[in-house]
Parts: C-alpha cells; sequence; structure tokens
C-alpha cells in the first residue's frame, strides 16, 4: 500500500489473477506482475500477489515449519486464510525456497471424482530464462516450449513428470521470482 | 510458440469511471470472484474437466447466461474490451442487456468487433472470424454434462468420468447412425477434450465444433444453475466425436448469406412475408456487416423490404 | 414483413416502462404501500422470505409489490440481492423449545404439557367468500394466547424421545454445518445440506413430494407430531466479545413428523421424524418439508428407494423455484441457430428418403 495512493483491491486482484490465468493457460509463457506488494523480506512481491489474490478463508495455506513469524503474520492478516502444517491439508502450498523443496507428492493430488480439490504450489525461484532449458509440451503450448529455472531443485522436474503421468490427478504449481510467474499446470509434459 | 512476456504491472490501478451502482466492481464480491477465479484455474489445469463451484444468484435468471455472467464478471477489467453475442448477434435482446449490465457495473469498454474484443461472451455460438492469442471466449451453458440425456444421476456421470468410461456415448451416436443413417446430433455436439475428457461444447451448432480444436483463444465455460466451470486451454486437442465409417461433418447450405454473400458461415433462415418467402443471412451479425463494408454483396442485398435485417432501418420499438 | 426478434436497447427499456405502467394500474386508485404489504399480506411476504432465504419484512414486500405479487419474481428479487450481502457473524443455532408460542398443536396426543393452542388459521373457517370483506373489514379484538414457560416449552418429539420411542438425533457440535450458498452441492448429500435445501425450497413443489409420499409413492404413514408458530430469539457469539448477544426475534413455523419404522435385528422398533422449519408463518411449507426430510432419509435408514420424494438428487436438484423458473423461461430466449441446425437436418432426412422412395416405386414399374 502506497502512502497517498489509494489502491482498489478489486482491481489489483483482477490484474494479478488475469496474469495468473494467462500463464496457467499457456504454461512456459513468463508474466511480470511488479513491484506489488510490500511483503516482508524473504517473500517474493510475485508470490505475495499470487497469495492475496487467491488465498483465502475458504482455503487452508500449506507453509514449511521454517517459515520466519513475519512471513507467517503476513499471510494469515492479508489473507485471512488457516494456515495448516500437513502437507495434504493445504488447498495452497507456500515453498520459500525452490533449492529446499518438501516431498511434493505429500500435496493434496484429488481426488479421481474430484480432480479440482488437489493442492496449487506456489514455489519461490531466483530466476526464470525462456527460449533454453527444459522442453515443455502439452494444452496451451503451440508445439513445445523450453524454459531455464535458477534456484529450482533438479528433483523438481523428476516430480513433474511422474505429477503428469497421475493425470486428471496432480498438483498445479506456479513458480515465482520476485517480479515474475510462469506456471506449470498438471497437463505440462517435461521432456529431459 | 516462443513466449508472451506482458506486465500486469501498472503502477497506479485507477479504474474505469463507473456508474456509482452500490455494488463492488464487476457486481460479485471479492470473495466470490476469488472462488469462482479459483475454480477457472483448476478447469484450465484440467482441460474438459467440470469443476463445480457454488454459483451465486445473479440479477438475471438461471439459463439467461448466468454461467457467463459470473465468470466475466471475475475475468473483466479496465483494460479489456468486451463484446457479447448471442445467437451469434450483438444486438439480439439478451446480448444487449448482458452488455449493458457490465458496462453499468464494471465500466469496461464494448464493441461489437470480433477482432477488437479481449473477451468474448457467447450464446451458441463461436464468431466466424478466427480468433487470436490472448483472447477469451466465455460461453453460456445450460447443461454441463455431455452424459446427462444418456445417465440423469450426477453420481453416476462422476464416475463414468473419473473411470473414462464413455462406451455408453459412443453407443448412443451409433443407434443415431442405425436408426437414421447419420448421427442425430447437430448442436452441443460432444468432443473429446486433450484425448482425456469428453466435454459439451455448449450448444453451438457443431459447424463450430472445429473452431475449438488447436484454438489460439482460451475457451471458459459457466453452467450458472447447474454450478460448474470447464475450460479448454489454447492450442488443445478437440476432437468431435465420430466413428470410422461416420466420420464427423458439418451442416452446408445450397445458399449463400442473402447480404455479403458469404458462403463459408453459419447461416439463419429468416422467413421474410406470409406467402413463405425466405432468405439465409450471416448468424454472425459482424462477420456480415464487416464484408458489407469490404463491399460484398449478397443476393438479396439490393431489397429494400428487408432494410432492418441490413441494421440499416429503424430498430423494432 | 417477418424479421428474426432483434431489439435494441429502446425495445428493452420500453418494456420496463410498460412494466411500470401496468404495476401502477389505474392512477385514479390509490398506490399500494410497502407498509400495507407488510401488514395486510404477511403471508406473502413469509413465503417470500422464506425461499428468498433472508430475514426482511420490509425487503420482501418490496419486492412483493415490485414484482406485482409474482411470489416467485419476488423470492428472485430478494435472492439476487442476498447474495450481495457480506457474511459478517453466524448466528448461534436458534432454540425453538424456547420459541414465544402463539400457535402449538399436536395430533398424536388429545393433551400435551403446555396444551394445544390454535392461535391464528384457516383452518375450521369456512371457506366461504366473505363479501362483506370487499367493502371493509370490521375486525372484533381476539383473545390474544401466548405462551412461553419458564424452561420454554417442551416438544412432543422430546417427550417420545424420553422413553427411548424415537430415533436418536445424532448432533455433533464440532461437525461443520453445511452451506449450499458457499459451496456447490454434492451427493450424498447429508442431512443438515438436504434440509437447507428443502428450506428454501419451493412450497408448491415440495407439497406434491410430500402429498406423493402419502399416496404410497414412498411409505411414510406420518402423523403431525407437533407444530409450533411464534417468535425466537437469534443470537451470534463474535469472537472477539466471548460471550452471546441478543440481535432480535424472527417468526418461525417448525413442523415435526412422527412417522412408523419397523427396526431391525439390530434395533428396537421405534419411530422416525421428519423435520420442518421456515421463516415467518409457513404451515403448509413445514408440513411438506418434513414428509419429504422423512423420505429423504430413506438411504440412511437402509429402506429400498423407489418414490420420486425419496431420490435425493431427484429432489434437491428440482427444489430450487429461482433456478426452475429461470431455466423453463430460457426457452423465450432466441434458439434459432440450434433450431436451424434441426431444421437443415431434417430437411435432408426427408428428401433422402423420398429420393430413395421414388427410385423403388420407379423400380417397382418398370
Amino acid at each position: 500500500m502506497t502512502a497517498g495512493n489509494e489502491r482498489y483491491p478489486a482491481h489489483d486482484n483482477q490484474r494479478i489473477f488475469r496474469a495468473i490465468l494467462l500463464t496457467m493457460s499457456q504454461p512456459g509463457s513468463v508474466t511480470a506482475l511488479g513491484n506489488w506488494p510490500n511483503p516482508p523480506e524473504n517473500l517474493h512481491p510475485a508470490a505475495a500477489a499470487v497469495c492475496l489474490t487467491l488465498v483465502d478463508m475458504d482455503t487452508p495455506l500449506w507453509i514449511g515449519k521454517n517459515t520466519p513469524n513475519d512471513i507467517q503474520t503476513y499471510l494469515r492478516f492479508h489473507c485471512g486464510c488457516p494456515v495448516v502444517r500437513k502437507q495434504d491439508r493445504g488447498a495452497f502450498g507456500l515453498i520459500l525456497d525452490g533449492n529446499d523443496l518438501p516431498d511434493l507428492s505429500e500435496f493434496n493430488m484429488g481426488d479421481i471424482e474430484y480432480p479440482d480439490r488437489s493442492a496449487t504450489l506456489i514455489i519461490q525461484v531466483k530466476d526464470i530464462q525462456v527460449g533454453s532449458g527444459v522442453l515443455l509440451t502439452g494444452p496451451g503450448i503451440n508445439g513445445q516450449v523450453q524454459i531455464g529455472i535458477e534456484g529450482l531443485d533438479t528433483s523438481f522436474w523428476q516430480f513433474l513428470q511422474h505429477n503428469n503421468r497421475q493425470f486428471p490427478l496432480g498438483v498445479d504449481v506456479i513458480l515465482a521470482t520476485q517480479t515474475e510467474i510462469v506456471s506449470l499446470p498438471r497437463t505440462v509434459q517435461v521432456g529431459i | 510458440m516462443s513466449f508472451i512476456k506482458e506486465s500486469a504491472a501498472g503502477t497506479e490501478n485507477t479504474p474505469r469511471e463507473t456508474e456509482d451502482t452500490g455494488y463492488n466492481y464487476g457486481y460479485l464480491d471479492e470473495q466470490t470472484k476469488r472462488m469462482i477465479r479459483r475454480a477457472i484455474l483448476k478447469a484450465v489445469a484440467i482441460p474438459g474437466y467440470q469443476v463445480p463451484f457454488a454459483g451465486r444468484e445473479m440479477p438475471m435468471p438461471y439459463g439467461w447466461g448466468t454461467g457467463g455472467i459470473q465468470l466475466s464478471a471475475s475475468i473483466l477489467g479496465s483494460d479489456d474490451v468486451f463484446k457479447v453475442i448471442d445467437q451469434g448477434a450483438d444486438d439480439t435482446t439478451n446480448a444487449v442487456s448482458i452488455r449493458k449490465f457490465f458496462a453499468r457495473v464494471t465500466g469496461v469498454e464494448t464493441t461489437e468487433k470480433t477482432t477488437e474484443a479481449s473477451v468474448i461472451q457467447t450464446r451458441h455460438r463461436i464468431p466466424e472470424t478466427p480468433l487470436t492469442d490472448g483472447q477469451i471466449m466465455v460461453y453460456q451453458v445450460p447443461i454441463p454434462e455431455p452424459l446427462r440425456w444418456i445417465e440423469a444421476r450426477e453420481t453416476e456421470t462422476r464416475k463414468m468420468h473419473a473411470l473414462e468410461e464413455y462406451g455408453v456415448m459412443h453407443v448412443q451416436l451409433y443407434e443415431d447412425i442405425a436408426r437414421h443413417g447419420r448421427i442425430a446430433t447437430n448442436f452441443m455436439y460432444p468432443v473429446k477434450v486433450d484425448d482425456r475428457y469428453i466435454m459439451s461444447p455448449s450448444p453451438i451448432p457443431k459447424f463450430d465444433n472445429p473452431k475449438l480444436d488447436m484454438s489460439p483463444a482460451l475457451h471458459i465455460f459457466g453452467a450458472g444453475r447447474e454450478k460448474r466451470i470447464y475450460a479448454v486451454p489454447p492450442y488443445t486437442e478437440v476432437k468431435s466425436l465420430d466413428f470410422e465409417d461416420h466420420p464427423f461433418s458439418v451442416e452446408t447450405w445450397d445458399d449463400c448469406c442473402g447480404l455479403c454473400g458469404a458462403k463459408d458461415s453459419y447461416l439463419d433462415e429468416v422467413i421474410l412475408n406470409d406467402q413463405g418467402e425466405r432468405m439465409f443471412v450471416c448468424s454472425d451479425t459482424d462477420y456480415c456487416t464487416t464484408r458489407q463494408q469490404e463491399g460484398h454483396r449478397g443476393p438479396m442485398a439490393a431489397r429494400e423490404d428487408i432494410s432492418e435485417l441490413k441494421g440499416t432501418g429503424p430498430k423494432a420499438a | 414483413m417477418y424479421v428474426a426478434v432483434k431489439g435494441g436497447e429502446k425495445a428493452i427499456e420500453n418494456a420496463h416502462r410498460l412494466m411500470a405502467e401496468e404495476r401502477r394500474g389505474d392512477l385514479a386508485v390509490p398506490e399500494l404501500s410497502v407498509e400495507q404489504i407488510l401488514q395486510q399480506m404477511r403471508l406473502a411476504v413469509d413465503r417470500v422470505m422464506s425461499e428468498g432465504s433472508l430475514y426482511d419484512p420490509e425487503l420482501a414486500a418490496l419486492a412483493i409489490k415490485q414484482s406485482r405479487g409474482d411470489l416467485v419474481e419476488a423470492i428472485f428479487l430478494l435472492r439476487a440481492y442476498r447474495t450481495t450481502l457480506p457474511r459478517l457473524y453466524t448466528t448461534e443455532p436458534v432454540d425453538t423449545t424456547a420459541m414465544h408460542v402463539r400457535r402449538r398443536i399436536s395430533a398424536t396426543f388429545k393433551d400435551i404439557p403446555g396444551g394445544q393452542m390454535l392461535g391464528p388459521t384457516f383452518d375450521y373457517t369456512h371457506r366461504l367468500l366473505d363479501f362483506k370483506l370487499a367493502a371493509e373489514s370490521s375486525v372484533e379484538p381476539a383473545a390474544h394466547d401466548e405462551q412461553v414457560g419458564d424452561n420454554g416449552i417442551a416438544r412432543v418429539m422430546d417427550l417420545l424421545e424420553s422413553e427411548g420411542l424415537v430415533e436418536d438425533v445424532v448432533v455433533d457440535d464440532d461437525d461443520p454445518v453445511g452451506d449450499i450458498t458457499r459451496d456447490p452441492m454434492t451427493f450424498p448429500a447429508d442431512r443438515d445440506l438436504r434440509l437447507q435445501n428443502l428450506a428454501r425450497g419451493d412450497e408448491g413443489f415440495l407439497l406434491a413430494l410430500g402429498y406423493s409420499s402419502q399416496r404410497g409413492f414412498g411409505d411414510n404413514h406420518p402423523f403431525a407430531g407437533e407444530i409450533r408458530m411464534g417468535e425466537v430469539a437469534v443470537s451470534i457469539a463474535p469472537e472477539e466479545l466471548g460471550f452471546e448477544i441478543e440481535i432480535g426475534d424472527i417468526t418461525l413455523s417448525e413442523c415435526e413428523m412422527v412417522t412408523s419404522f419397523k427396526g431391525s435385528k439390530s434395533e428396537l422398533p421405534r419411530f422416525t421424524r421428519g423435520y420442518g422449519l421456515s421463516f415467518g408463518y409457513n404451515e403448509r411449507k413445514v408440513m411438506a418439508m418434513s414428509l419429504v426430510d422423512r423420505a429423504l432419509q430413506a438411504r440412511e435408514l437402509g429402506e429400498e428407494i423407489e418414490a420420486p420424494a425419496q431420490d435425493e438428487e431427484f429432489v434437491l436438484y428440482h427444489s430450487d423455484n429461482v433456478e426452475a423458473q429461470g431455466f423453463v423461461q430460457h426457452l423465450k430466449l432466441p434458439h434459432y441457430v440450434d433450431f436451424q441446425a434441426d431444421l437443415v437436418m431434417v430437411r435432408g432426412m426427408r428428401e433422402e428418403i423420398l429420393k430413395k422412395q421414388q427410385a423403388d416405386n420407379s423400380e417397382e414399374a418398370a
């Protein structure tokens, strides 16, 4: 919130949602969210924006045990969400460091009759490069696309392959640098 | 495809001027929009799968586009240009009513031009003008479940989707062929999305089905009364169900559009007088108008007594 | 000449003006006030609040005025307003035992503790048109009974329950109560969701279903254990306060039906129950509701599901008149694109068949 410059939450929510929708429907495309909002240190503005836009009292948020208190307080206050410790209870999971991943298969993968009940993961990374790196194909991708992620454990890509093989079950992932996001829904096929 | 790098980061977020309606921007409250937005994202992540959502009562009756309206209300923003069509036409009463509603509660810029629109809400048609990257189609859906006429129970159809038990659907289509010599489904013709879920494309004529396959646009379907949202992402395979010996085919007309002469568009039949004289016109009014402006003329274009159809005469009062 | 149904904004605006004109009627007749509707059309107000799912008599009366007395339309207006309201608190469950009872009857016992109380009712009136009312009504003073015991008025069902004669209602206060306006309905639906759906459901639909269950479509054999109507207090317990505060009184109608149940190998024979609750004075609605509630317990009670009233997908998906009236009436919207598709096909099929017949005939002739 900038002093003296009133913001309209409805418009921030809408703009960020559209950016997420764009990346989710075109996996591998990168969208800049900018430097809003102004979260505590170690919580990327882009990741915070995604949380503010999607998470609320109806969606429990999983965050790791070691998450600093100020980040927990910030999310509880601004999203009004319950914070949970059991991975399979989270509708959303926030992972602060892509190099320090929990066992991602422990998150809720959904129910075969209700695959939409699976978790959405927000993983903070350092940088996203487009045009080189991992080869992605699948719905939303015209042919193929390559992305290279800095600050993400390589085991992630094996997990994503496994995730895709469970389809229609599976989690959907949003990777967030300080200012940008890229989404990897369960439909994404990874060629390593 | 390479990638898109768009900025969603405008430093100021001043909304367009809106009439003081006493309601939140976009009519729905923020919590409701968040719930719908989460459902849209899951729908995109599971192409063709129907996501249940807690649909709200809207100020229009169920069955009149409340699903599409809730989607548009959750999607539209200040940067959008919005087009609404019903039966392909921008000037049908329900399209006018919905367009007016959004102009009022969001102040969104509206258009009748397919090429100018970023979001198009539709009932029963996909525009003839090819859609482009970044456009979003929002469909109004009465019955989202393609298996509903085979199995009335939700508990059963949900199992069928889960187990990919789609044999009955083919049996039904084949019974059509046995009885009528052809598949007698002409609209709401079922499709298979990304080789997994069978999906209803909403009551569009099957003529429009091929437009969904590998479309560069994002297609989102909303059923308000039935409380379901589903989607087809861009560049996704959408195959109309058929058989090797009875391949999928679309309607054709011997006539062309009486006004613009188009032979490649979906035509509506209009009865002109008590003698039963009839003509065919494009159902897509924007497509037809654009063609006429480009100088295309159909066989009836010179007739004076059809000025109202051409959009040049006085509108019905 | 004929043209497709097209109309611009002008046509729509004019339709609204015509409607307003007809709503007002003859200008020589004084305009109906919302207060008059509230006072003199109270049962209509109660129905609109009940199915509109919002306790606000003034707004319900306004909706009735705006809809020209079309109650389903008024219910729709109220619902569309309700959905935009923020949810500030959830009230504590109301206690109907503590009701200030204005009417209370039981058909199962001749007399009950607390007594029977007829209250305001159409029952036992002769349905003769009262032509005097056409001019002006004269009101004779009536005796006003109202009952509220120190510990409330015990319910007939509680008396049966203490003897173990009716099934226990298993109440788990920690179990979250569902809300079909916040989460989409999924099946099988638990009783909390079913009761919410029925409370919002169309009175006519429930009446017909309840009736069908009495006629053998479902095996109910009900007795009206107790019907009561009166005022109850509504409280909230804001977390920041840590205690309950009363925020007002509302009028409720409640019905508990006693129905038979033969028992099983593991259970002694006992009665089962059906429950109905509604805003305002809606006796027919709560009676019908309790019949349908009982019929819908077929699954839990291990009964065979054979009748429409027992079929929860059938009942719950079709009970809502806001949904139903919308979808039925959407057939008014243009469908000419789809009709054209069928028209093209039917013509083509006829042509093919006729051609074939002609060919066959000429072959025979040759």
